[in-house]
């Protein structure tokens, strides 16, 4: 993760905003909504309510929270969770220079003071002791106690919160605590329908229509396989993949078996079921 | 050394000892030892050690590979002449003596296909990835056995045992991918779809004069309209269907067929198109069978369909019950009942945005769309596959008499009052060490419940023990989770100040600052997960199975306090038929007052099939994640069972069963109070992977401090 320096003296306010600028979406992410998640996400953000994307992977539910960002102007701070990812991680630490600590922000106190739009992609993977820390931020006290240099930063109107987490995980160990989710306005993503499927896969891969029209098919039938073997069927993205593959030249096959059969499952039997499911529509 | 044959003479003696129930004074050794004498002596050697084999087996069947063990020689070499024999022993264990004969009387089928083996295919080798195959396609999941005719009953696909018509590998495995996705392509695009009260495909074949013709002249038409179907909707199956049938010689077909073709290329065209073409092209010739295509069994499809229609009609108005059940349970007023009734299911008929021209079902509640739960969906699949829709009568749910479906729901206790019959229950392989193979599907394992009993066994353990617990509590507790301050590290939380203050005194030094100057809190985890299986063979009788019992409740409260992930199942049984697997504690269960109940209720039983047991565990274990897995046993004695399992045999079963094991990423460890275990413990478990408590009155205690050691 990278860290960018931010000291505490009160008076370099102009330094900070000056660093949010990275975050912020110049061009307008592609998006097709499926619902009305526009709507409620946008309401969400004006009353101040934080935000729970659900969903499978690659569904779309990062590149919304771009678009959201873009459509919004806000600057969006993205941080992708681990089991490793520390509560200090997230707030910030001390580091040393020559003769001196100084304090450097992580990405949610960094948010909080920048007004951005902070995103925890996959919640879960968070260790449990560091999910705790967003609760004070997610209830209407809108507050980031920093314990180690005693301050308390209150959120302005602008900033926001959102976090997403993929139900499709049968582990109980990675589910989300009932504290932390009833603190959300949930979203629920799914992949679209297939006409809209189709219409995502020519617009981000070039290719035509019915190449679209047989991939978009081609990931219903992994989907098929959803709970015999698979868990999870292919995603959209996965598909954006096996497009954007044959766009450049690659045979159809071969783009299917790279992109969607081995990203899918390691199982050499699943893999050679779904290459067969592959061939049998290129 | 060059060892001479061994003389007509000395083999007839030999076979006369090995062969003696099976031989009478019309049926004796001497034309066997003239026959193999022969052969070489190594040969010889080879014949004698098998005959010796298959006698534990079956007399019978030593005789009969006897009797054809020089034929064998002359036609193959020694691998194939093994798999022979092993597959003629298969033959035998599954479906028994009779078969098993004529296994070994098939010899010169055996070799052509062994000669041929170099580029056929097995079902067995691909069976999942087509039955993968057919589920990702569409529809129902289909499963896939091996027939000698090439049919669908629309619930399995029948496909041959091996494949070797063509030259090369990879086109006898196309091959059975186009057997696969044709039947397949009858189920789904309505081969046997009739609209009610239309007369069935048997009927309507009975009224021709040659029912047989008019079946291939049936199937003819359908594979048409199939072939047309695919080649839409799945063009790169229909290229490799077609490519597969030119390396046999295009199917053309006759003049009068050309517009019924036209009309079964139709995207609208069905099966009733296939019908109505019928009386037309009788008279005419049948063109010949693509490769593929197999055979249409319109009886035993309809038998099946049948079947599961009755199933599926119950299960759906059953579901329909629970479903409106629950959306009307939060009004308890006596009203509710007279306003159930009024409520009514319908499906409606939407146009499917994804396949023009096609429906999908809505299924609505007094005029409201209701999203049904994942399996009522499928259900309604599978209903619209095999009727197109879902008639008026499914739509009333079942009343409060719907208890019917439990009388055939199979209770695994029932399953040995009556006729054997291995639904539902798991089905192992069995290591022969004689035959150095696996016996295929040998033992049927069933779970079930341990009957608890009410008493206050777990109250009256820990009062007998409350001297050591609070001992054993802390023990444990010191050994769960530690958080550790690491110092010195390159990252961390905090500042290490100790660190800073040397690292700065080595800089005013002129030495190079240190780079670890932060410590970080590592949180200890104890990511293990353990399975105890407890032995309940009745051997432990008495205070055996008391003391399996109090080390029991020791464990969990052990367990409980260090928070590991724990599983308990008891295990006999009687004979390979019967492997029973005692369900005390799963996985996904927490320590309640039902789970001490069950050790209460742990009996001793019949015999302990070790080999079966192990295996079903691993494959539970298997599916649960944990850095550390392991597989401990409490055991009193060698692993034993009625028919045969024991002694080397029972041994070596269950020494490979655990090798599988350790495969699988488990750590297998053994407790038992038989003090003869040194014998054959580390054999089966390894030299360390066990330990021996050799008072029994020892055993609760020494166990929670065993794992305690083994988990350090």
């Amino acid at each position: 993760m990278s860290m960018t320096r931010i000291s505490v003296s009160k008076n370099s306010g102009t330094a900070r905003s000056a660093h949010t600028d990275e975050y912020l979406i110049k061009d307008e992410p592609y998006y097709e909504p499926i619902g009305q998640e526009i709507a409620v996400f946008e309401a969400a953000f004006h009353q101040q309510l934080p935000v729970l994307l659900k969903g499978p992977t690659g569904c779309g539910k990062t590149r919304f929270m771009q678009h959201m960002a873009w459509r919004l102007k806000r600057p969006l701070i993205t941080v992708s969770c681990h089991d490793d990812l520390t509560a200090t991680d997230l707030v910030g630490r001390y580091l040393i220079t020559a003769n001196e600590t100084v304090w450097v922000d992580g990405p949610m106190a960094r948010a909080v003071r920048t007004n951005a739009m902070l995103y925890l992609d996959e919640i879960v993977e968070a260790r449990k002791d560091t999910t705790v820390v967003i609760h004070p931020l997610a209830d209407d006290r809108r507050v980031l106690p920093i314990e180690k240099t005693g301050e308390l930063l209150t959120a302005g109107p602008e900033f926001s919160l959102a976090i997403s987490y993929n139900p499709g995980y049968q582990s109980v160990l990675k589910d989300l605590k009932q504290s932390t989710r009833q603190r959300f306005v949930a979203i629920e993503f799914n992949y679209p329908a297939a006409a809209l499927e189709r219409k995502i896969v020519r617009r981000e891969t070039g290719v035509d229509e019915a190449m679209a029209e047989r991939l978009v098919k081609f990931a219903g039938m992994t989907r098929n396989l959803k709970g015999s073997g698979l868990d999870e069927g292919a995603s959209t993205r996965l598909l954006v993949h096996a497009g954007k593959l044959m766009s450049t030249g690659i045979d159809p096959r071969t783009a299917c078996r790279t992109a969607v059969a081995s990203a899918l499952t390691d199982d050499p039997e699943m893999i050679a079921a779904v290459n067969e499911l592959s061939a049998s529509l290129f | 050394m060059n060892l001479s044959s061994l003389t007509a003479a000395e083999l007839e003696a030999r076979l006369d000892e090995a062969l003696d129930p099976v031989l009478s004074s019309r049926r004796t050794a001497a034309p066997l030892a003239r026959a193999l004498a022969g052969i070489e002596r190594t040969n010889q050697d080879f014949v004698l050690k098998w005959v010796d084999i298959i006698i534990k087996t079956n007399s019978e069947m030593a005789y009969q590979f006897a009797a054809r063990a020089p034929e064998a020689f002359r036609l193959m070499n020694l691998p194939a002449i093994e798999a022979w024999i092993i597959h003629a022993m298969d033959v035998y264990d599954k479906q028994g003596l009779y078969p098993g004969c004529s296994a070994f009387g098939q010899l010169e089928a055996f070799a052509a296909e062994t000669a041929e083996a170099a580029h056929s295919v097995t079902l067995d080798e691909i069976r999942h990835i087509l039955e993968l195959f057919v589920q990702g396609l569409a529809g129902r999941p289909l499963k896939v056995e091996a027939d000698p005719e090439t049919y669908t009953d629309t619930g399995t696909l029948f496909l041959p045992v091996r494949l070797y018509q063509f030259a090369e590998r990879p086109d006898n495995f196309r091959l059975y991918k186009a057997m696969a996705a044709h039947l397949w392509a009858q189920t789904w695009y309505g081969t046997y779809r009739f609209a009610s009260g239309a007369p069935s495909l048997t009927e309507t074949l009975a009224a021709f004069r040659e029912p047989e013709k008019a079946l291939r002249l049936i199937h003819a038409l359908e594979t048409v309209r199939l072939n047309a179907l695919i080649a839409r909707e799945l063009p790169g199956l229909y290229r490799d269907m077609q490519e597969l049938q030119q390396l046999i010689g295009e199917v053309r077909y006759p003049a009068a067929w050309e517009q019924a073709i036209q009309r079964l290329t139709k995207p609208k065209a069905g099966v009733s198109d296939s019908l109505a073409l019928l009386p037309g092209l009788y008279e005419g010739e049948v063109p010949a069978p693509f490769c593929f295509q197999g055979r249409l069994m319109p009886e035993r499809a309809q038998h099946a369909m049948q079947e599961r229609l009755t199933r599926e009609k119950e299960l759906f108005r059953e579901a329909l019950a629970q479903s409106s059940n629950e959306s009307a349970a939060p009004s308890p007023d006596t009203e509710s009942a007279s306003k159930e009734k009024s409520r009514q299911y319908s499906v409606e008929q939407v146009p499917d945005p994804d396949h023009p021209g096609q429906f999908t079902f809505m299924l609505m509640l007094d005029g409201q769309p209701v999203q049904p739960l994942a399996d009522m969906r499928a259900l309604m699949n599978s209903i619209v596959q095999d009727l197109g829709q879902i008639p008026e009568d499914y739509l009333v749910a079942a009343g409060a008499g719907g208890y019917r479906r439990q009388a055939d729901e199979k209770r695994p206790e029932d399953v040995w009052k009556g006729t054997y019959h291995e639904e539902g229950a798991f089905l192992y392989n069995e290591w022969d060490h004689r035959r150095n193979h696996y016996r295929k599907h040998w033992c049927v394992l069933r779970e079930i419940n341990v009957h608890p009993a009410h008493e206050p066994f777990v109250a009256r353990t820990l009062a007998k023990y409350r001297g050591v617990l609070p001992q054993l509590r802390k023990t444990f507790e010191a050994l769960r989770g530690e958080n550790k301050l690491l110092k010195k590290q390159v990252n961390g939380d905090e500042v290490d100040f100790d660190a800073l203050v040397e690292a700065r005194a080595d800089m005013q030094s002129g030495m190079e600052l240190s780079e670890r100057l932060f410590t970080k809190l590592q949180k200890f985890e104890r990511d293990i997960a353990v399975m105890f299986m407890v032995d309940m063979s009745g051997s432990t009788k008495g205070w055996i199975n008391d003391a399996e019992r109090e080390s029991l409740v020791l464990l969990c409260e052990a367990l409980e306090i260090l928070g590991d992930r724990y599983a308990i199942y008891g295990f006999s049984g009687m004979t390979r038929k019967r492997c029973e697997l005692y369900r005390i504690k799963r996985f996904d269960e927490p320590y309640t007052g039902q789970v001490q109940e069950r050790i209460a209720g742990i009996r001793p039983q019949d015999y302990t099939r070790m080999g079966v047991t192990i295996r079903h565990l691993t494959k539970l274990l298997n599916d649960i994640e944990a850095r550390t897995k392991l597989l401990i046993t409490l055991s009193d004695g060698k692993p034993d069972d009625y028919d045969g399992y024991r002694g080397e045999y029972g041994i070596e079963d269950t020494r490979m069963s655990l090798i599988e094991a350790k495969r699988a990423g488990i750590h297998p460890f053994c407790i038992t109070i038989d003090e003869a275990a040194r014998d054959y413990l580390p054999h089966m478990y390894g030299a360390v992977n066990w330990t021996l408590v050799d008072d029994v009155r020892k055993l609760p205690l020494k166990v929670s401090d065993i794992y305690r050691r083994l988990t350090l």
